[in-house]
């Protein structure tokens, strides 16, 4: 039987479930778009500079579709749930709020492309593994937004993988920073892949059927794209902190200090 | 007022960043619902994340107001059906052309050049000024242009 959000509402348990989910995917969406939009005039040619742009610019706005499915499920405005939640809150995998880089972007950035790539693909692979399953999600708005934001999302497939092979293969130097990205994602991503606590729940349920298949299902994908290319992925260890559970770094509060600024002047103020 | 009269005055309404094809014509408008005192009229987002929809959703409210000021003017944007490329109609792929878009190909090789027709063309960025279109090079007459990405 498919719900609808009010239906979710309606049971305590089908909401807090729902509402979890939801949080990780805005949550994933709104910090991985922040850190694309630093790099707004940092980028390596103009051409990326538009692109990077417009792959933040839909990032957010995905962030904001599901910001929204928590405000019809009573959960606030999704304006309030995206600028004014505490770090403790969030529930973004910790590998998406590192920095780019070294440096700030306003004040001597040294950012580093290889790593920006390297982890929004890792994010793009398993936000479409999420939305795939969401596709039977018994939720139909949320199987509605999946069905409609996977293609968008295949566009930045394509732009991250075509940056990775000309990586892997343009010189030493730029294999040896594809490289190097790689083996800084062991320290972080332990997370990533996964939904916390409410795993086993989501399994269950008729939510996300097949939750428990997606992390495997990740890790082959993202491996086999690399094999071709010959360069190892490490392996995922168990994550030192997790975003799914509100562990974060200082990274993040600084990142949403920023993000927020504006909108904590007035929050009251129509946009 | 019937669905089609407020159908009718939606042509008038354009995606400020597509302004020579209409919110109908790009197949934005999705189900309109007319009874005594209430028109409702679900939009269709071509993208997700696309920043237009707000400013096109009051374009869409104030429209009909003017025309029907007794009537309380209800819109929604809907992902279901879900935008697809296929919704852009005929009359619609010759107005983004003739704007020098090419319209949507089957995908992303299927691109014509907009000013000269031929298919000698090269993609040169898969993201261009908007969300929706990506940026090619056309090496039979040498001008670049932008395609409406398609979407399946």
């Amino acid at each position: 039987m498919p719900w609808s959000i009010d239906q979710a509402r309606q049971d305590p348990a089908r909401r807090r479930l729902v509402a979890e989910l939801l949080t990780q995917l805005a949550d994933d969406d709104l910090i991985i778009g922040f850190r694309d939009q630093e790099w707004l005039g940092l980028a390596p040619h103009i051409e990326e500079d538009v692109a990077f742009g417009s792959i933040g610019q839909e990032e957010i706005g995905h962030a904001a579709h599901f910001y929204h499915l928590l405000e019809e499920l009573g959960l606030g405005s999704a304006d309030d749930l995206a600028s004014l939640r505490p770090p403790q809150e969030r529930r973004n995998s910790v590998l998406l709020e590192q920095p780019n880089g070294p440096g700030h972007y306003l004040e001597d950035p040294h950012f580093d492309w290889a790593w920006t790539i390297v982890r929004h693909y890792a994010h793009d692979v398993w936000e479409m593994t999420v939305l795939a399953g969401l596709e039977a999600s018994a939720l139909t708005p949320l199987a509605d937004a999946a069905r409609k934001i996977l293609p968008e999302k295949r566009y930045h497939r394509a732009h991250q993988e075509l940056w990775l092979k000309t990586m892997a293969r343009h010189d030493d130097e730029s294999r040896a920073r594809l490289i190097r990205a790689l083996l800084d994602l062991k320290e972080w991503w332990g997370d990533l892949a996964g939904f916390g606590d409410i795993a086993p729940e989501l399994g269950r349920s008729h939510l996300l059927p097949s939750a428990a298949q997606l992390p495997d299902r990740f890790h082959r994908e993202f491996r086999t794209f690399f094999a071709a290319l010959e360069v190892d992925v490490p392996a995922a260890g168990d994550p030192r902190l997790n975003g799914r559970a509100g562990q974060h770094t200082e990274a993040l509060t600084a990142a949403l200090a920023t993000l927020s600024e504006v909108y904590r002047l007035d929050p009251k103020a129509g946009w | 007022m019937t669905a089609s009269e407020v159908e009718a005055l939606l042509r008038d309404i354009h995606d400020p960043e597509i302004p020579a094809v209409s919110i109908v014509d790009l197949g934005m408008v999705g189900q309109v619902t007319c009874q005594d005192d209430r028109v409702s009229v679900s939009l269709i987002p071509t993208f997700v994340g696309c920043p237009a929809q707000r400013l096109i959703a009051g374009q869409v409210k104030r429209r009909l107001e003017q025309q029907y000021p007794d009537v309380r003017v209800e819109v929604e944007f809907s992902l279901s059906p879900a935008w697809t490329s296929s919704r852009i109609t005929d009359a619609g792929r010759k107005a983004l052309k003739d704007s020098g878009i090419a319209p949507p190909g089957r995908d992303l090789d299927d691109v014509a050049c907009p000013y000269c027709g031929q298919r000698d063309t090269v993609m040169q960025n898969l993201f261009a000024s908007t969300s929706c279109r990506s940026l090619y090079y056309c090496r039979s007459c040498r001008n670049p242009f932008e395609a409406f990405k398609p979407i399946a």
